[in-house]
């Protein structure tokens, strides 16, 4: 099973393609904020930039706080939601620890769902996706 | 959002008060330069000076931005200091997503802000907050204050001005998001007039592609997503980011330089052995520390190096980054005869503190040495030895135009033929509707910027003509140009960063208009483009632009390029026959219909 990992953020340059391709491709919207990856300057453009992104609990606290069941863990780690059971309480955006769950104005959720739809767009390599089992077992790098 | 007309926010500073404005005309101008234009006619008073507070200060975005990539440019039009004349000057950075995500095709300033303030606008806020504590406050500072006070992190742009735009300096421009800017022709002037300090844009909305209501005009359609990827690709080919992205635009100094079309100290001469200490190799190798994208734009052309600055004896430095390009290094380069890396990035730190455009700033100076040297400026004035290659000296000089220190330096601030008119030196001074860019590629570049709608190198390819034409074919030349424009107009009315003009092409940019539903504009390009071309020209000529009256400095019949020495007549002949043309495309519309 395949995670997203933002493992080279020190080479991003703040283009945003990856929450626009996000935006476009999974959630059918033009933004740069309803996506499951969101690209935040880290205190000014100055100081580089850093991705808002799930990094695949397991399990995942987001899931455990939804009180209707439209976010249930993924195997491998991370969530698997179901929009239409959502009733917009944003508990999962609260219990999430690294604010990666982003809540529109109607407060529905935009979380990552590990598809990689993102990677391809990113210019300069700083999205992969990764064997779940080489991280979990040291093989890998965790990034941080 | 996609929509039929365009949705702007009018924001009256005297009042304190925004309006949302339903303005129809989408099919007809586009986005962009055409619809500030056209937002001129509607807001503007060409009769009226450009410092009188009811004069608008326009931000205006395309049909296509946020859509698809390198669509990343904001055109910002008003009525410049510089010459009292309509204006336009472009930058990118977040700007132009972040007015696509607070849902506005355009904002449109107006009035004169009761005290110094700072304006907040986001998909669900309008705010004009007063914050004199951040007037005199140079224009990197204002941005750290800002991210304080206005909300929206990483999905917000903050513009600003430095003490150049207090100072209502015709060279002081508008910072965007750190590196990039409104730079040329004083649009920085034209928010401290309105005694705004900064504006901050959160970008907080989310936009639906299924027509969203009754209000939008059209849909996405299904083929977006897949022609976004092909434009995408097109963008990140290997060529494409080699050109802009590899050395950057800085890769030019040195084939400038090659050619004998790289200014030198007050364009005294065309080339130089020296030049490998700025050019964009040594820049890459000594200074580079990442690059940079403006929202939108996986290019990544913005080039940031550094600068290192030590504080205190024991070994205490501090340091800050600069971005760097082609332009910036001619005009405090080898303009300025600096021939350091890092001299020119302290020289360009000092510039964005202050707010000024860096070209015009350059060439000011460049002017300025000259004329101490010439003694038509006596060093009391000039406040520091100005002399060609004391990068010292000209951070402090910078300084003293930014801060408009004394009266010379007020002079200064106005543009070089300005002070020259005073002082002396008018034959020397490198201006071409404005301080020159650094291309001194020969008599057709040298009449296209001096006459052309930005005077900007932009404006058309006249600098690529020049490289690789040697008849001097008048009508041809002319012909050039014109048709090189109404291309340009459309693009910028997109807006696009005209970096990708070489894959926008018509077919491509009518296929993009398409699939996001706009497939009146698609179907008409060529003519939306000719009548915006003749738009920005009438709105010109009605604020009182008459080019036959414009005349070259003498500087530039002396240079030599790669084709030998500049041929004066054929200079004038050119610029007499663009000028009528240009005359006829401004004439006003006999009965009162648009276009």
């Amino acid at each position: 099973m395949k995670i997203l990992l933002a493992s080279r953020m020190e080479r991003c340059i703040g283009c945003n393609s990856c929450a626009l391709a996000c935006a476009r491709l999974v959630h059918k919207r033009l933004s740069w904020s309803t996506a499951g990856i969101r690209i935040h300057s880290s205190g000014g453009i100055s100081t580089g930039f850093l991705a808002l992104t799930c990094l695949a609990c397991a399990p995942p606290p987001c899931a455990a706080a939804c009180p209707t069941g439209a976010y249930t863990p993924r195997k491998g780690g991370g969530v698997v939601v179901k929009k239409d059971l959502c009733i917009r309480c944003g508990a999962c955006a609260r219990a999430c620890p690294v604010n990666a769950i982003y809540l529109d104005f109607d407060g529905s959720p935009y979380v990552c769902i590990h598809c990689g739809r993102c990677v391809a767009f990113c210019p300069h390599d700083c999205l992969e996706m990764a064997e779940v089992e080489d991280l979990r077992a040291g093989t890998k790098e965790v990034p941080s | 959002m996609i929509r039929d007309h365009f949705r702007i926010l009018l924001m009256d500073l005297t009042a304190g008060k925004g309006k949302v404005v339903k303005v129809e005309g989408r099919d007809q101008w586009a986005g962009g330069s055409g619809l500030a234009a056209h937002l001129f006619t509607l807001y503007g008073h060409p009769e009226r000076p450009w410092d009188d507070p009811d004069q608008p200060l326009i931000f205006a975005i395309g049909p296509l931005t946020g859509y698809f990539p390198l669509m990343s440019k904001t055109v910002a039009a008003f009525k410049s200091p510089y010459h009292d004349q309509y204006a336009e000057s472009h930058a990118g950075g977040r700007s132009a997503l972040a007015l696509r995500f607070a849902d506005y095709d355009a904002l449109v300033l107006v009035g004169r802000a009761k005290r110094p303030s700072v304006l907040l606008v986001g998909s669900r806020m309008v705010e004009l907050k007063e914050a004199p504590f951040l007037w005199g406050m140079d224009a990197l500072g204002v941005a750290k204050q800002l991210r304080q006070m206005a909300p929206g992190s990483g999905h917000r742009s903050i513009w600003r001005i430095g003490p150049a735009g207090e100072k209502r300096s015709a060279m002081a421009c508008i910072n965007v998001d750190t590196y990039r800017h409104f730079g040329r022709l004083g649009s920085g002037a034209v928010m401290g007039v309105k005694n705004l300090k900064a504006i901050a844009v959160r970008g907080d909305a989310s936009l639906p592609f299924d027509g969203g209501g009754e209000a939008c005009g059209g849909t996405v359609s299904r083929d977006y997503p897949k022609l976004f990827q092909e434009i995408h690709r097109q963008l990140t080919d290997t060529q494409m980011m080699s050109k802009y992205h590899n050395l950057g635009t800085a890769g030019n100094v040195a084939a400038l330089n090659e050619l004998k079309s790289l200014p030198w100290r007050n364009l005294q001469a065309t080339t130089d052995a020296k030049v490998e200490g700025i050019s964009g190799e040594r820049f890459a190798d000594e200074t580079l520390l990442r690059n940079a994208a403006c929202a939108g734009c996986p290019v990544g052309c913005v080039h940031i190096g550094f600068v290192r600055e030590k504080f205190m004896s024991d070994n205490r430095y501090l340091y800050r980054q600069v971005s760097y390009d082609y332009e910036l290094i001619f005009a405090v380069g080898s303009m300025l005869g600096v021939t350091r890396s890092f001299d020119v990035l302290r020289i360009v730190d000092v510039v964005e503190k202050q707010g000024l455009d860096a070209m015009s700033g350059g060439v000011a100076l460049a002017w300025a040495t000259e004329a101490l040297a010439k003694g038509l400026i006596t060093p009391e004035q000039a406040l520091e030895p100005l002399a060609f290659g004391d990068a010292g000296a000209f951070c402090r000089a910078m300084e003293h135009l930014g801060r408009a220190a004394n009266e010379f330096y007020r002079d200064l601030a106005q543009g070089a033929l300005h002070a020259a008119r005073k002082y002396g030196g008018e034959d020397f001074a490198c201006v071409l509707g404005q301080e020159m860019a650094g291309y001194a590629t020969g008599e057709l570049y040298f009449v296209a910027q001096a006459l052309g709608f930005r005077h900007s190198h932009l404006d058309s390819a006249a600098y690529s003509w020049d490289q690789t034409h040697t008849e001097k074919d008048v009508d041809k030349g002319v012909e050039f140009l014109l048709a090189d424009e109404p291309g340009r107009a459309f693009l910028t009315s997109m807006a696009a960063c005209l970096f990708a003009r070489g894959v926008y092409k018509d077919p491509l940019l009518a296929q993009a208009l398409e699939s996001v539903g706009y497939a009146g504009l698609a179907r008409n390009m060529a003519r939306v483009g000719e009548d915006i071309r003749r738009l920005r020209w009438r709105t010109r000529f009605a604020t009182g632009f008459a080019p036959s009256e414009v005349r070259i400095p003498k500087r530039f019949a002396e240079v030599s390029t790669w084709k030998g020495p500049v041929d004066p007549a054929y200079m004038e002949a050119l610029r007499q026959a663009y000028a009528k043309r240009l005359e006829e495309l401004g004439k006003p519309l006999e009965d009162k219909a648009p276009a």
